[in-house]
């Protein structure tokens, strides 16, 4: 069985909806509150979504200076399977497990609504269930998801598919129109390098049942378990 | 001893919220601006005397949490 440590912050608000999709695929998971010292052996390590110390100073800032996050960063450097989703990707960025830096979005306004990103590479222990160049139909809410990185930083993530998924429209094209938050290149999630760790701004775990209006994002979760 | 520390966005990185704002000053009428940046500001308050010690700290300060240096600048300054 596949075991999983959920991080819960002060001001997460999508650990439980996570809980939900790891359960229903029968992982082990475990909630940890971000001011334990010690995790427990995990599978996989979820930093999620919500806004985390309401978003004081940075987005993700001060969580990346919490107890846990030491433990999730070392685990992280030994090869563990870590997802950020949202705030968890700010967080990631902001611990140094993920390079760059997440803006403003380039509208300034808060955008919470469905969009479509497409599988650039199926070649990763997050993506092997899906098909490349797959559309799905997934959710974001963030006011700072505007991803930016230097141009040897972003000519790194192109070459060596370290970028899986980047927004587009219905019919899969990847532009200035389908853009929602003004992210360079489109990018909606990246990879380290060893590819063990993937931060992303749309929630995967929101569609992750019939009920929550389609199951697309359930296949990162399925190609999570061997 | 107090400092005051600045964070600006570097020079290269888009600041949407300045542009704007820059923009909203040209609409009610100021002229001659030529661009706007906006950025952070802290006041610190150190129990430190020497001047150089303290600044060393607030530096270390901004490098470990006040500043994200991918895409901000930070100034210090004796107040």
């Amino acid at each position: 069985m596949m075991k999983s440590s959920v991080i819960v912050f002060p001001g997460s608000n999508c650990d439980r909806d996570i809980a939900v999709a790891l359960k229903k695929l029968q992982f082990k998971n475990s909630m940890i509150w971000h001011k334990e010292t010690e995790l427990p052996k995990s599978d996989l390590i979820v930093v999620p979504g919500g806004f985390s110390y309401g978003d004081y100073l940075r987005s993700g800032a001060i969580a990346a200076k919490s107890n846990i996050l030491s433990e999730v960063i070392s685990a992280g450097k030994k090869g563990s399977l870590i997802l950020g989703i949202c705030n968890g990707f700010q967080i990631l960025i902001e611990c140094g497990l993920l390079k760059g830096a997440l803006l403003r979005n380039s509208g300034l306004k808060f955008i919470s609504k469905d969009i479509r990103v497409k599988i650039l590479s199926n070649k990763s222990k997050f993506f092997k269930k899906y098909k490349s160049g797959e559309i799905l139909k997934l959710n974001i809410a963030h006011n700072e998801g505007n991803y930016f990185t230097s141009k040897k930083h972003l000519d790194e993530l192109e070459n060596n598919e370290l970028i899986p998924i980047k927004y587009c429209d219905e019919t899969g094209n990847i532009n200035l129109k389908s853009n929602p938050n003004g992210s360079i290149n489109n990018i909606a999630g990246i990879f380290n390098n060893k590819k063990n760790i993937l931060g992303m701004m749309p929630h995967p775990e929101r569609m992750s049942d019939k009920i929550l209006s389609n199951e697309d994002g359930l296949g990162l979760f399925l190609s999570l378990m061997n | 001893m107090k400092f005051a520390v600045t964070i600006t966005l570097k020079k290269d990185v888009l600041d949407p919220q300045g542009k704007v704002v820059g923009q909203t000053l040209k609409n009610i009428g100021i002229k001659n601006l030529n661009s706007i940046r906006q950025g952070k500001f802290f006041e610190v308050d150190l129990e430190e005397s020497d001047q150089k010690k303290g600044e060393a700290k607030v530096k270390e300060m901004c490098e470990k949490l006040l500043a994200n240096q991918i895409i901000e600048d930070f100034q210090i300054e004796k107040i």
